[in-house]
């Protein structure tokens, strides 16, 4: 190239505003590109609440039922299961649930509005498996100190039957209670904040 | 002669396009040492593979539909109602597995000879650039079916990303298009699998063969064979790639497509290695099941993920056990190049390596339990151990002094008389008791081959000897 004659610091001028231009074209072009891969808003609105009747329900009964997708579990718990959670707490990560994802109407040990009725997304908290539901004490498989609970068949996470993780398992937080608030006293809305509170 | 029509439109082509010397300068001008041995084939290999996915996977779009409602049922629909369909489809889950069967054994082959080593630096990060890209199209690649371990397979990997600090949640948001894997998330993979990341590695794969048609291949020697030169400039010992090259080539691809082909008509499936049992249930977002593990190929990253305690150290092991690979041209501190000529303790380190690889490889398709997972943290450990420590080892290293020249191996023919020799002194010859009834004339004398202890032992000392100087 022929430099012969040329304003050199007129020429890096020109093109550092080229590419300052470029790069700023670039940055607008890149939002709508990559805003297209977010949820759309049809998807979005489909995170519609899904109502459950609960007068049919029997004690110990576990019913799955689907919101957003993700399985969400509705456990009628016995009393002998309330009375074990109250045990526990020494061998969990959370027990009070501090760093755990539930709205505020369910932040107790027992992580539930009513104390029997316990609503839990069905995914574990380390990758995203969906837990076994294990209801019985020591089966042979999990071992003496399985007090009934959730097992992850993916990594090993052990949760209780309020979805608290126990310590030393590879899930970080306990299961997370979805937003829900109760209708009747037997009809349940999942996926819809209680009053007064954002979900 | 009168020039043919068809001579005058090559011309016509030919001063046009620069395809007499693109030709010249890659495959009849392009010198490659002339010691290349039996690790050679994966690179030619690993492109015919390529092809193959390109051609079925052009093929299996034609009648896939990517859409959760559809996907599962239009692949049993490839499989049963489109003519060769199952053939086709086979091609394309059966390549996915010899791609990476030939692409891990292409890197070690690299590791051995020191590939990586100045001045290849440059095709080694391509072939590493490669080698991520193709995990990806393998990974989206396995969504597409919609089976139970597609969708939960998918699930697991994208809640990876949700580990990373901050910005995880809002990032395995982006990924899937939805709160949880569903047809947003199958449909963008579809895009990625079929068009962006197959143009990436066809990019990639070019780059590739462009860096190392610039400096020249390695050989098994790792010696610089542009170092010396005959009168006309040509490397002494280097040969034009075509025809020597292209020819054994063709021969290893005869060979690669018999075991290609007994998988694809005998065992497709693997024994569930190259498509999971449970993947032939459609996928229920309700329900994990039992088991799951990757497909073989990722399962030493996933034993490394598994090993760690703890969900974000995890995922920085799994991706930290990727990013030590991209920096191995300036981990190992060792000027000499094949394994031939470098000290015991690398030899050592990398048999270890490969233990805990193919260790890991298997741990990783076992269930957790606690003990598997304590032996995966030893090997692990050994993995990186390989890696990190490698600055450290490599300075020790005695070496052995690197030939002027490069080594020639011994054909398998010039080989025969000394197997037939070490088979001659495991055996023995007895004459079996003649058939005293008959006249002399008429005996016959029987001789049978009995195994002999003695030269079992002899042979196999020699070999243990062998082995151990190998070693040094």
């Amino acid at each position: 190239m022929n430099n012969e004659g040329v304003d050199e610091s007129k020429r890096q001028f020109l093109t550092t505003a080229l590419t300052v231009v470029g790069a700023v074209g670039t940055g607008y072009l890149a939002v709508p590109f990559l805003s297209q891969m977010q949820p759309s808003v049809k998807t979005m609105a489909a995170g519609a609440p899904v109502e459950i009747d609960l007068s049919k329900m029997e004690t110990g009964q576990l019913i799955r039922v689907a919101w957003r997708g993700k399985p969400v579990w509705v456990l009628n718990r016995t009393p002998e299961v309330l009375a074990t959670l109250k045990t526990l707490e020494s061998e969990l990560r959370d027990p009070q649930s501090l760093e755990s994802l539930q709205p505020e109407n369910s932040k107790n040990s027992g992580r539930s509005i009513k104390p029997e009725i316990f609503v839990a997304v069905g995914l574990c908290t380390h990758l995203g498996c969906s837990p076994t539901f294990r209801p019985e004490v020591s089966p042979p498989d999990l071992g003496d100190k399985w007090k009934g609970g959730f097992f992850c068949p993916c990594h090993g996470s052990w949760f209780d039957l309020a979805g608290r993780v126990y310590s030393g398992v590879p899930a970080p937080t306990n299961l997370e209670v979805p937003p829900h608030r109760y209708v009747t006293d037997t009809l349940l809305i999942v996926g819809e904040p209680t009053e007064g509170e954002s979900a | 002669m009168k020039p043919s029509r068809l001579n005058a439109c090559g011309e016509w082509v030919l001063d046009r396009f620069p395809l007499a010397s693109l030709w010249k300068d890659h495959m009849t001008h392009y010198y490659a040492p002339k010691n290349f041995n039996f690790w050679y084939f994966f690179g030619s290999l690993a492109l015919l593979v390529l092809v193959n996915q390109f051609l079925t996977g052009i093929l299996l779009t034609m009648n896939y539909k990517p859409d959760a409602k559809l996907a599962f049922d239009s692949v049993e629909y490839i499989m049963r109602d489109v003519s060769w369909g199952w053939l086709v489809r086979y091609m394309h889950s059966t390549g996915a597995s010899a791609f990476f069967i030939v692409v891990y054994l292409h890197m070690f082959r690299g590791i051995m000879y020191g590939s990586f080593k100045q001045p290849r630096e440059l095709i080694w990060i391509f072939g590493m650039l490669i080698f991520v890209a193709l995990m990806a199209e393998a990974f989206m690649g396995y969504l597409l079916p919609w089976g139970q371990m597609s969708y939960w397979g998918a699930q697991v990997i994208i809640s990876l990303f949700s580990a990373i600090p901050v910005i995880g949640d809002d990032l395995s948001l982006w990924i899937r298009g939805d709160y949880v894997v569903s047809d947003a998330t199958l449909n963008r993979f579809f895009a990625f699998h079929v068009i962006a990341v197959p143009l990436v590695l066809v990019m990639l794969v070019f780059m590739h063969i462009v860096a190392l048609h610039e400096v020249g291949s390695n050989n098994p020697d790792g010696i610089d064979i542009k170092k010396l030169k005959d009168k006309d400039g040509i490397p002494l010992d280097g040969i034009p790639f075509h025809p020597y090259y292209s020819v054994k080539d063709i021969a290893g691809v005869g060979v690669f497509l018999i075991f290609f082909a007994t998988i694809i008509f005998y065992m497709p499936e693997m024994g569930g290695y190259f498509l999971e049992h449970a993947n032939f249930i459609p996928a229920d977002s309700m329900k994990t099941p039992e088991h799951i593990a990757p497909l073989w190929y990722f399962t030493p990253f996933y034993a490394i993920l598994r090993a760690i305690p703890d969900k974000f150290a995890g995922v920085i092991g799994m991706g930290g056990a990727i990013v030590v690979l991209f920096l191995l041209p300036w981990l190992d501190r060792n000027p000499v190049r094949s394994i031939r000529y470098r000290g015991g303790i690398y030899k050592k380190a990398l048999a270890l390596f490969v233990i805990s690889f193919i260790a890991l490889g298997y741990l990783g398709t076992q269930p957790a339990t606690p003990v598997m997972t304590n032996i995966a943290r030893v090997f692990t450990a050994i993995y990186f151990g390989f890696f990190l420590l490698m600055p450290i080892y490599t300075r020790w290293e005695k070496t052995k002094p690197v030939p002027e020249r490069v080594t020639v191996e011994l054909s398998l023919e010039e080989q025969l008389p000394a197997l037939i020799e070490a088979f001659e002194e495991i055996t023995e010859l007895n004459p079996v008791s003649e058939d005293s009834s008959q006249h002399p004339a008429f005996r016959s004398v029987f001789f049978s081959r009995r195994p002999n202890a003695e030269g079992i032992r002899k042979v196999t000392t020699r070999l243990a000897k062998k082995l151990k100087e190998s070693l040094d």
